[in-house]
């Protein structure tokens, strides 16, 4: 047991301090919500963005340019986003990033305006810790949740950790939980994810809550073999060759394809080279400029990208740059449990982006727009309960915990890193990955808060818990989406299926259920100009 | 994976400690502070970002622990080079102000970054 816990006591409890939360956390401020932050890194630093360039889906509010950024992804994802969706987003983001403006972000300026189409992820953290320590809230780094608390009503209702720096327990009563712990990337050290390890969903999970859309969790990013760097938007000015240096065909339009890469990797070594820069001085500035740290793994292993071909790989990104996560239900982004909000990769992203997401520009998006809702959602949830929420009893929600952690998540990565497995994905491939994921999580032990243990071995057991239930959410979906649809891609049904342009719902800890849920039905483009 | 924290150039500050999102150093006291847990280091390289003094090295490989030598690092200028690059060292204007994604889009016939 550790002694000497940290109490707290707060109206909303944000738990993840990337985009997300400090949105969301910003927002349940200035509702007037009293609000704790904790992340289990440093916010600032922690999670997908903080180390990485990111555009944003930001359009001007023409209806013109909307209709057709909207109209742009449609077929891509499968036709499962939803245009009301998509309009609340673009205006939120559009508002938000005057907001990031007035904040101080250096923005470039174009004849005396600030151009707001891209954030750099230090820059963008480092500003959004600021502001949201001084909108008031309180922030605990190296503080990982461990599990939700639920009242007799089955509310949520704070949660409880450990502080790996302090060695202590801390627990949060609050009137509201914002999940915001990002998506899942099955520690594979896609850049800036080892933080995302599926922790959140697996709360919600234990806490009744469902998830859609988590067969659309096999997105791969290109990466060199020898570095970290998973930005691949630089790789528009590549060509990518095989071993014999033939031109394998993967960039069509500015735009790589991953899935190419992948059939010829899972045979032999796939180069990449940026030659349509070679002799482009000018764009190579701008490279550089656009996103410094993609040419840290080449300047300081003395390649030049320009001008010799590089070994690359695919390194999974999940759920991170995937769309599937926790089901939220209305417009403020509530889960199906009451208390509990969820926000960013931690949210299901199919609302504006179906079953396919390309750059991070509309994952940046929703982040701020779903953090700024759920936020705002969860304050108005905890201030309606008044101080009655007080004299609650809570108990903890979370049921199971490996002691053997490093050999679980061992497991865990080995059926849902390989190409082979995830990327291409069959009935008996996924039939087979599912007996072992199942029988993992099986063989788990149930958690407990009489740890003999440090405050790392309790985060690392309930880590290896929350990457099985993930992995084991994400293959029950796919193995029942029996067609090829945004970026899920079965072999043995490489096609789309009309009969199956819908939603999959999962839910459950133990035995999992399955359900489906309709789109919104769609009205044809030209009646939504017109109107 | 970080694999150099100079003991020449520490000054001792922590905030390594503080802002490493996965908490791989261990605070001394009067001391610099070691590399406890190399093994959980993303190679996010936000660690060089936030040093005040340029003391820090991240090798770019992710899965594998590799030598380096400080002297050789220095002389080469890649002690600190990601600060510089990100316009972070003292009297630096962030690189954010003068990216141009925005033409680089255009000039690359996408619509995307990320």
């Amino acid at each position: 047991m550790f002694s000497d816990g940290l109490e707290l006591d707060a109206d909303v409890l944000v738990i993840g301090g990337g985009p997300a939360g400090t949105w969301a956390a910003w927002n349940a401020a200035q509702a007037g919500a009293s609000v704790v932050l904790v992340d289990k890194g440093y916010c600032g630093s922690s999670g997908a963005t903080a180390p990485s360039g990111t555009g944003v889906w930001v359009i001007p509010p023409t209806t013109e340019d909307r209709e057709k950024a909207k109209a742009q992804r449609e077929a891509l994802g499968g036709y499962l986003a939803d245009h009301d969706w998509m309009d609340r987003v673009l205006d939120r983001t559009w508002s938000n990033m005057e907001l990031v403006d007035s904040w101080g972000y250096p923005f470039p300026r174009e004849e005396g305006k600030t151009v707001r189409r891209n954030l750099q992820g230090p820059e963008y953290m480092r500003l959004m810790r600021k502001v949201v320590a001084r909108a008031g809230v309180k922030i605990l780094d190296h503080s990982p949740a461990l599990e939700l608390l639920v009242d007799g009503n089955g509310n949520v209702a704070g949660a409880r950790g450990v502080q790996t720096q302090e060695e202590r327990e801390w627990t949060v009563r609050s009137g509201a939980v914002v999940i915001a712990t990002g998506g899942c990337a099955f520690l594979s050290k896609a850049l800036g994810t080892n933080n995302n390890t599926g922790d959140g969903y697996l709360f919600a999970g234990e806490a009744g809550a469902e998830f859609s859309g988590m067969e659309f969790s096999s997105q791969y990013a290109v990466s060199t073999v020898f570095g970290s760097v998973t930005k691949t938007a630089h790789y528009s000015w590549a060509v990518f060759t095989n071993e014999a240096g033939e031109d394998i065909q993967a960039v069509k339009d500015g735009h790589h394809s991953a899935a190419t890469i992948g059939r010829t990797l899972i045979h032999g070594p796939v180069y990449a080279q940026l030659i349509k820069a070679k002799e482009r001085p000018e764009v190579q500035a701008f490279l550089r400029l656009a996103q410094p740290n993609f040419f840290l793994p080449f300047d300081r292993s003395g390649i030049n990208p320009f001008n010799e071909r590089f070994p690359v790989t695919l390194v999974l990104e999940g759920t991170v740059r995937g769309t599937g996560g926790i089901r939220i239900t209305d417009e403020t982004c509530a889960s199906t449990v009451p208390g509990l909000y969820a926000a960013g990769d931690a949210a299901t992203r199919e609302r504006i982006c179906g079953g396919f997401t390309g750059g991070g520009s509309h994952n940046a998006a929703w982040a701020m727009s779903s953090g700024s809702w759920a936020g705002e959602g969860a304050a108005d949830f905890a201030l309606r309960l008044g101080a009655s929420r007080k004299s609650r009893r809570l108990t903890g929600a979370g049921t199971s915990a490996f002691t053997e952690s490093d050999a679980a998540i061992k497991t865990v990565k080995s059926e849902m890193l390989p190409l082979e497995k995830n990327m291409f994905r069959t009935d008996a491939g996924l039939r087979s990955s599912l007996a072992v994921l199942n029988g993992l999580w099986a063989s788990a032990g149930a958690r407990t808060t009489d740890r003999g243990g440090d405050a790392r071995d309790a985060q690392r057991s309930r880590e290896a818990a929350a990457l099985t239930a993930t992995a084991r959410w994400a293959y029950t979906s796919a193995l029942a989406r029996t067609e090829s649809r945004g970026m899920h891609r079965r072999s043995d049904f490489p096609q789309i299926d009309p009969l199956q342009q819908r939603h999959q719902i999962v839910s459950g800890v133990d035995a999992i259920a399955l359900r489906y849920e309709q789109p919104v039905p769609r009205l044809p483009v030209r009646d939504l100009v017109s109107a | 994976m970080i694999e150099l924290v100079s003991a020449s150039r520490c000054i001792s500050c922590n905030i390594c400690v503080k802002v490493c999102p996965t908490n791989v150093f261990e605070a001394r006291e009067d001391e610099a502070p070691v590399i406890a847990r190399q093994n959980d280091c993303q190679t996010c390289f936000l660690c060089e970002a936030y040093c005040p003094v340029d003391a820090l090295f991240v090798f770019p490989d992710a899965h594998r622990h590799v030598e380096v030598s400080e002297e050789l690092l220095s002389d080469r200028g890649d002690l600190g080079s990601y600060r510089r690059a990100l316009g972070w060292s003292t009297g630096g204007d962030p690189a954010a102000l003068h990216e141009k994604v925005h033409v680089l889009r255009v000039m690359a016939g996408t619509g995307a970054i990320g």
